[in-house]
């Protein structure tokens, strides 16, 4: 397996009118490895995201994933090139089914109809929604859909797969459901980033985790060390989050 | 007439298709009153507003509340339908030929600095200045405008104050719907007017208030001068039939640059 | 279902034997409006792109075809493809402008309502097309020119049309690309980041609705024979080719057939009971009071309703 950094990202920033929502940011990934994002609300995670996955153009710096650059790529694009991601707020096909939806993530490489419902059913299977196949996206519990997103977009067969918030909603079991989850996927040789609030969830899951407040980045390093940073702390001091250090 | 439009779709987000034809039915009151009972439209213009606020309410108790949150495509094809249907009972009730109201101020014409001018026209453009600036008036004095106001920002947020909504709306389409009727019975002595005309009032509404900003008073006014005055050189320059062509392709422009218009919000 | 199919079309096949003239021609109405109808549904019910102004792939088409029959004499069987390419390169910069620019919803349906209107204006002002008085065609009769003595040609050639769109229909709703148009007429963006080129999408099907459609506007010409430029480009005729797939159940392929089945009988009953004379009157009435029963109660269409009462009798 290449040595090489899986997801290099130099020096990107974003401003909105007056806001600079993110900062001469600069991070590197590692094939194979899941990175955390974490921050408090407000600093600029989900912006990262848009910016990695083409949703926005950054105003400066760049992104390489597998060292190619996306500078101008449309998000279609970046996806075909093993880049995936969920969206905070969940947004499945309403009036399809769970299938039909996982399906559309499928024929992102598999163009023949039946193959891809195929695909889309070991998916589905995976994820743990199997029961559901033929269940309207509609009719699903928040855990379900969470799950239902994660499946389309693993449908498409990401190398780097990015996740939003894809705990937030969920009570304790649910969340361990989807540790679990992760876990697998990552262990089958999809590298995650994640965003997540659920401190647990985040210092289990990380090999390493970066630290973003006001759109910049304040620290990075592994789980047990960005936990006990005192700049972490104060980036979150004022909110109530009470730190969980990795068992 | 542009004014009663963007209130509708600033304060729900509902595009009325059926606005034009509204506007002939404001034309065909304002007829009936003239030639049934002999008022004045300058006069009569009160009544149509009145007859069109109920309509205007009534349409939006029944029908529109229902899919005030359904996808636009369902609000864009109910008023459609209610645009076809009012169409064609006027078509029916009245005959396709096209109409007009005499008024006594019809005929009159002062000089006005070096330019000739129709004392109609005058009195219709300056009712409908004082009923755009009491319009305004009313959205930011009133309680109830800025409840209206308030509404349109934020329907959650409203409902959370306490604000009826429902009522707001209800009122909100009244008060549109008033503005058309007025709008066409001010304008029947001037221009003649038929059922077909209707759905062409519609686009040409649209035109002013894509132009001037959804959901912007100002910018419907300023947006009215524009297309009028756009269409007039249009007249001039091009030729008579063709200056709708010149509407439609600062339409089209507008569209593609500035969809927000002059002064307006961006659409959901 | 197949067997319905077969049966439904061996039935329209013979149909002609036992009909009179004028029901002949209702049902050339029915045919001929079901296929526009049918190449509208590509990009208005599967993608879910609303356009308003179909009516202008109608008129390039039925003037180019028969322009270039008077002018060049080139047979209208070939003059139908030309004008089809002519009605999807007018559909192109339609879509191209609209899509390209980010256009959706209302905004989209007035862009196409803007352009339907410029061509009109354009064909009302000039002369060589005939002008504000229309452009007539000169009935001759002859097949190789696309002209029939014989109505039930005309049903045949109609009920031809109407069968190849839908073919084309369900083979689209069969492949990836119908399976793309329906994900991005529920959520554009969630297709993006699955890999969709929702832009190419969405030309594809703008392409393929307008030149079906500018293919038909070539029946219209050689079957009405006169073109005025408010009936061939206006809104009215926009208006009949979107209510049909919309109240037949718009995004499946037998929802536009459904809706002409429903719409253009009641038209015709309404236009004999009321009798007012000519292209508009009551029947509209009863469109409109039949679309605001379609939305309030009937979102998707007749189509997926009856299926759904189907499904659940069977059980």
């Amino acid at each position: 397996m290449s040595t090489a950094p899986l997801l290099e990202v130099w020096g990107i920033g974003k401003r909105f009118g007056g806001l600079q929502a993110v900062r001469d940011l600069s991070f590197e990934m590692a094939r194979g490895e899941v990175l955390g994002l974490i921050g408090p609300n407000g600093a600029g995670k989900t912006t990262v995201f848009n910016l990695l996955s083409g949703f926005l153009t950054p105003d400066a710096g760049d992104v390489r994933f597998d060292g190619r650059s996306l500078a101008g790529l449309k998000p279609h694009a970046i996806c075909r090139l093993g880049l995936a991601r969920t969206f905070q707020i969940v947004r499945p096909f309403p009036h399809l089914s769970v299938l039909d939806n996982v399906r559309v993530g499928a024929l992102a490489r598999e163009p023949r109809m039946g193959e891809a419902r195929d695909r889309a059913r070991a998916v589905i299977e995976r994820v743990g929604l199997g029961a559901k196949a033929e269940h309207p996206a509609a009719g699903l519990t928040l855990a379900e859909r969470k799950r239902l997103e994660l499946a389309r977009a693993l449908a498409t067969e990401p190398t780097l797969l990015l996740l939003d918030e894809v705990m937030a909603g969920l009570n304790p079991t649910e969340i361990e459901a989807i540790v679990a989850l992760a876990r697998s996927i990552n262990a089958s040789g999809v590298s995650i980033l994640l965003i997540e609030h659920n401190m647990r969830a985040v210092m289990t899951l990380s090999h390493r985790i970066v630290v973003l407040s006001f759109g910049e980045k304040i620290v990075e390093g592994a789980p047990a060390a960005v936990a006990n940073d005192p700049r972490v702390v104060e980036a979150y001091l004022g909110e109530e989050y009470v730190h969980a250090p990795a068992r | 007439m542009a004014v009663g439009l963007t209130l509708i779709f600033g304060v729900m987000r509902v595009v009325n298709f059926a606005h034009g034809d509204m506007m002939v039915w404001g034309m065909y009151l304002a007829w009936l009153l003239s030639t049934r009972a002999g008022v004045d439209p300058y006069l009569g213009f009160v009544a149509c507003a009145a007859v069109l606020f109920v309509f205007g309410v009534g349409i939006q108790r029944v029908l529109v509340d229902r899919i005030v949150d359904a996808p636009h495509e369902m609000q864009i094809l109910l008023m459609l339908g209610v645009a076809l249907v009012l169409e064609n009972t006027a078509l029916v009730a009245f005959g396709p030929d096209p109409q007009r109201v005499r008024s006594p101020l019809r005929a009159a014409t002062i000089w006005l600095g070096p330019v000739f001018v129709d004392v109609a026209r005058l009195v219709t453009f300056a009712l409908a200045m004082a009923l755009t600036l009491a319009l305004y008036l009313f959205l930011t004095r009133t309680d109830l405008g800025h409840t209206m106001r308030a509404a349109a920002d934020n329907a959650y947020g409203a409902r959370v104050i306490g604000a009826d909504v429902r009522r707001v709306y209800a009122v909100a389409f009244g008060i549109g719907a008033a503005c058309v009727g007025a709008a066409g019975a001010l304008v029947s002595p001037i221009v003649p007017f038929q059922p077909a005309g209707g759905l062409g009032l519609s686009v040409a509404s649209f035109n002013i208030v894509i132009i001037g900003g959804m959901g912007s008073l100002p910018g419907a006014f300023l947006g009215g001068l524009i297309v009028s005055v756009a269409e007039s050189l249009g007249a001039v320059f091009l030729s008579p039939s063709m200056k709708e062509l010149v509407s439609f392709t600062l339409l089209i422009v507008i569209l593609l640059f500035r969809p927000a218009g002059l002064f307006g919000r961006p659409a959901p | 279902m197949k067997w319905v199919v077969a049966a439904a079309v061996a039935l329209l096949l013979a149909l002609p034997a036992w009909l009179n003239s004028y029901a002949v021609t209702v049902f050339i109405f029915i045919f001929f409006y079901a296929f526009l109808g049918q190449a509208w549904n590509i990009v208005g019910g599967y993608a879910g792109q609303l356009s308003a102004g179909h009516a202008a792939f109608v008129g390039v088409g039925a003037y180019t075809s028969a322009l270039l029959s008077a002018r060049l004499g080139l047979t209208p069987w070939l003059g139908m493809l030309v004008g089809g390419a002519l009605s999807a390169v007018l559909g192109t910069v339609v879509g191209y402008l609209g899509f390209r620019f980010g256009l959706r919803g209302f905004y989209f349906v007035l862009l196409t309502v803007a352009f339907a209107e410029v061509c009109r204006i354009v064909a009302l002002n000039t002369d060589a097309v005939g002008g504000a008085l229309g452009y007539y065609i000169t009935f001759t009769g002859d097949p190789r020119q696309f002209q029939f003595q014989d109505n039930r040609a005309y049903y045949y050639v109609a009920l031809g049309l109407m069968l190849v769109a839908t073919a084309i229909v369900a083979a689209i709703e069969r492949r990836r690309f119908g399976a793309y148009l329906i994900a991005i007429r529920e959520d554009e963006q969630a297709c993006e980041a699955l890999g969709v080129n929702t832009f190419r999408y969405k030309m594809l099907a703008m392409v393929v609705s307008s030149f079906l459609t500018g293919v038909g506007g070539t029946f219209y010409a050689f079957y009405l024979f006169s073109l005025q430029p408010s009936s061939v480009f206006g809104i009215p005729l926009s208006v009949e080719i979107v209510i049909r797939p919309i109240v037949g159940g718009a995004g499946t392929v037998l929802g536009p057939i459904l809706g002409s089945f429903i719409l253009s009988p009641l038209a015709e009953a309404s236009r004999i009971y009321f009798g007012q004379g000519g292209w508009s009157g009551a029947h509209l009435i009863a469109y409109g009071l039949l679309l605001i029963a379609v939305v309030l109660f009937l979102p998707q269409g007749a189509y997926p309703a009856l299926r759904r009462l189907w499904l659940r009798s069977a059980r």
